[in-house]
């Protein structure tokens, strides 16, 4: 069975971002980039379970400009087998990423499709979703925990939910989207990062894979939260109770 | 030359001192909350009850407290002084109660526990003017304390000296955004300057695991290394100019802005690693390097020292201007890591290695310093000289991997009680005498052997269950006389403080020691700042 993983380039997660004085967007230039941390979390599951013998290989998928392609090293670096690069002028938006997914499941034919469950960039939350939805395949999303039945051909999915977790279980071929507490991400070796060198990245275009790139939406402006006020160190109850009274207006 | 009196009750008061303080936990929580060692780490949660703050040893029993005589020139304070420096200062920052002083007077390893009864917190120069002034027309003995987390015990009193924190003047004064020349005051604690300049897009070029509560005018007075020392050079390179206040309440001012400057003698150098005793620093001009944006760390493992000592000369040779960083620890120090510290893991599962190797490179073009770091790892892997490793992928696990290194000192904390050791020796023998001691100590006590290999810095920590004189008996003068044989340094950075404060003749010669007396001499002709440290007894009483 072969295991489909899409990864994002992301700004780093510990970056401290800045907003771009045209309120455009956010300011990426210069500024660290690494693969989105769920995406990390979903290809190390996809190893674990190619490790566990219950797949044959793990191709890493990433869409957008030419720097993805270090992302996709670092996959291969983690221990995938191949990578998919799907190159793309824009920024692109979930259901144009479902939409080449799709394309690109017709193509390799995919036992697991796996994914992280959000990017930390958009914060969407959406393609894994939508990409079932194209595929009418069965989904798990937010998983903290996969297990995968090869005889039964199912896969029985923890997902963390608001009121606590919930157990699915999914006919194979199925979409998992991974949740932060599903496993801890593996390093990458130098041996390995040696070896990914010469493993495969194999480049699309939209346009071959017949997807059209438009996008509904448009980003109008992006500002900064109102920033936190300094907490204020008083220095008697009765200044407390006036604070209360006359400021918070909460007695 | 040292002057044995055993004073019993020092020893008795300082015996029932010690039941006191491992008996209140809460104490201990207190202590915590002031002293953040690690910036990633929460220190309330790792001291899960009372029972383990007994397991820290505290060395109030060492043997060089009990060497040294208070020195009866020196006048006690009386409810005269008092009312001065509240008259001075405000009520606010004057401080005599007993918990606060409890933590000012002893030092961030529990080795050395003074018994100073007054906290002063000035916020300004000419506040630190007139209290030196005062002291100096009283004869009253001054401890300058920044953040207080030295090694050697030269921030906090030796007996009841006042203590003069600059804590308290912590601001900003300017920073030039073309040149990265930023001023601000001695009090500024090292990581808000780091964050600071951060937004600006510089760095600081000193880097250590204390920057948590380590405060400018302190690394500056003791001329402190860090992990970048490889890449930015020392502080006497990169500090441009200090204001300092002597002993009698003159403030020099060599708070220059300037690159460069030839008139005269360069007298802030003194001033620079003089551990506070010859005045005390109180505004910092220093010139910031740029913030590159590619940062890359490779952590790797070698089997035996002499390829760390290998792989420092290809890595200087191969990578060259981006090199910023070169580390390195034992597997000890690992073991110790993995098994007191929460939340680190080990990042070469696989085995254990003798020996692992920190690299970073900082540079302004990630693919090119990229290529150029796994050309290097990789040609190194070919010849032999690194057994496995891995590369950072993000800023976390960069986090992450230098916790590893950066932890070491903490984890010996825990780990029971510690002799410390900051030696600069040929990189070719470092290693050997870490070695030699595991064949001197045997069973006593293990041997842990970490530093900054890129600057010839080895520090070399004994940990054991308890401290004990046997112990001691083992390690000194043995590693002294090592050093001294190889022309090394007794202490790379951390300073003479208290501890070292009489073993300074291992490194220096008698004529240049006799000069230094003779400018402490000048600068501080009644001796206040700091008595009892940096030069021997004998010289300096």
């Amino acid at each position: 069975m072969k295991i489909m993983v899409a990864v994002k380039r992301v700004v780093d997660y510990a970056v401290k971002i800045r907003v771009k004085p045209d309120k455009s967007g956010v300011e990426t230039q210069n500024v660290k980039m690494s693969m989105n941390p769920f995406c990390e979390i979903a290809l190390e599951e996809a190893l674990r379970i190619k490790e566990a013998g219950l797949a044959k290989e793990v191709v890493a998928v990433s869409m957008g400009l030419a720097n993805c392609v270090d992302t996709l090293r670092t996959s291969l670096a983690m221990g995938a087998d191949r990578g998919i690069h799907v190159e793309a002028a824009r920024e692109l938006i979930p259901l144009t990423v479902a939409k080449i997914l799709k394309k690109l499941v017709e193509v390799e034919n995919p036992g697991l499709l796996i994914l992280g469950k959000q990017a930390i960039d958009d914060d969407c939350n959406q393609t894994g979703q939508m990409i079932a939805g194209l595929l009418g395949w069965p989904q798990g999303t937010f998983a903290s925990k996969v297990v995968l039945d090869k005889e039964k051909q199912v896969v029985t999915v923890d997902r963390e939910v608001d009121g606590g977790l919930e157990t699915l279980c999914l006919d194979l071929p199925a979409v998992i989207t991974t949740d932060l507490r599903l496993n801890q991400p593996r390093y990458a070796t130098l041996p390995n990062i040696m070896k990914a060198k010469s493993k495969p990245i194999k480049k699309y275009t939209p346009e071959e894979l017949n997807v059209e790139i438009k996008s509904d939406l448009e980003v109008v402006q992006v500002t900064e939260p109102p920033k936190r006020k300094a907490g204020v160190i008083l220095s008697s109850v009765d200044e407390l109770i006036d604070k209360l009274r006359n400021e918070a207006h909460v007695i | 030359m040292e002057k044995l009196r055993a004073t019993s009750n020092l020893r008795r008061s300082l015996k029932s001192l010690l039941n006191r303080r491992l008996s209140s936990g809460s104490d201990f929580t207190h202590f915590n909350q002031k002293r953040s060692f690690q910036t990633s780490f929460n220190w309330i949660r790792d001291y899960k009850s009372v029972g383990e703050v007994n397991a820290v040893q505290y060395r109030y029993f060492s043997s060089v407290s009990t060497l040294v005589q208070r020195n009866p020139s020196f006048s006690t304070l009386n409810s005269d002084d008092i009312s001065y420096f509240k008259g001075l200062l405000g009520e606010k920052n004057v401080i005599q109660d007993e918990d606060r002083l409890e933590t000012v007077n002893t030092d961030w390893m529990h080795k050395y526990k003074g018994s100073s009864k007054l906290l002063l917190q000035p916020r300004s120069t000419e506040e630190v003017s007139q209290i030196l002034r005062y002291c100096n027309s009283r004869c009253l003995a001054v401890v300058p304390q920044a953040g207080n987390t030295g090694l050697v015990g030269g921030s906090v009193p030796v007996f009841d000296e006042v203590i003069v924190n600059v804590g308290s003047m912590n601001n900003i004064i300017s920073f030039d955004k073309v040149s990265g020349i930023l001023v601000c005051e001695a009090g500024c604690i090292l990581e808000n300057l780091i964050s600071f300049l951060d937004n600006q897009g510089f760095v600081m070029p000193l880097d250590l695991g204390a920057k948590g509560s380590c405060q400018i005018g302190g690394n500056v007075s003791t001329n402190a290394g860090g992990l970048r020392l490889v890449r930015y050079g020392s502080l006497h390179g990169n500090v441009l100019g200090l204001e300092a206040v002597l002993a009698n309440g003159d403030v020099l001012d060599m708070l220059g802005t300037l690159r460069k400057d030839n008139t005269g003698y360069d007298l802030k150098h003194l001033f620079i690693g003089s551990e506070g005793s010859l005045g005390i620093v109180t505004k910092v001009s220093i010139l910031t390097p740029p913030k590159l944006s590619s940062v890359n760390l490779a952590f790797l493992a070698c089997k035996d020292y002499s390829s760390c000592q290998k792989l420092l000369v290809e890595a200087k040779r191969k990578l060259g201007e981006i090199l910023s960083a070169i580390e390195f620890l034992d597997d000890q120090a690992m073991v110790l890591v993995l098994h007191h510290l929460d939340g680190v893991r080990n990042p070469l599962p696989t085995s254990m290695h003798n020996f692992y190797v920190l690299i970073e490179t900082i540079g302004s073009d990630d693919s090119f310093d990229r290529e150029k770091l796994e050309a290097f790892l990789l040609s190194s892997m070919e010849g032999g000289l690194i057994s496995d490793g891995v590369l950072a992928q993000d800023i976390n696990q960069l986090s992450s991997f230098w916790r590893i290194r950066e932890g070491v000192p903490e984890a010996l904390m825990k780990a029971g009680a510690v002799y410390k050791y900051d030696l600069s020796l040929p990189v070719e023998k470092m290693y050997n005498l870490v070695d030699d001691m595991r064949v001197r100590l045997g069973n006593l006590a293990k041997v842990v052997g970490y530093g900054h290999l890129g600057d010839g810095n080895l520090h070399l920590n004994i940990s054991a269950p308890q401290y004990d004189d046997a112990i001691l008996e083992q390690i000194e003068p043995y590693v002294y006389e090592w050093t001294s044989k190889h022309r090394g340094s007794i202490s790379a950075e951390h300073g003479l403080g208290l501890m070292k404060a009489n073993k300074i003749y291992y490194s220096k010669t008698p004529e240049t020691v006799q000069i230094m007396a003779s400018i402490k001499t000048l600068l501080d002709p009644n001796g206040i700042l700091n008595p009892y440290k940096v030069l021997p007894h004998s010289i300096n009483p």
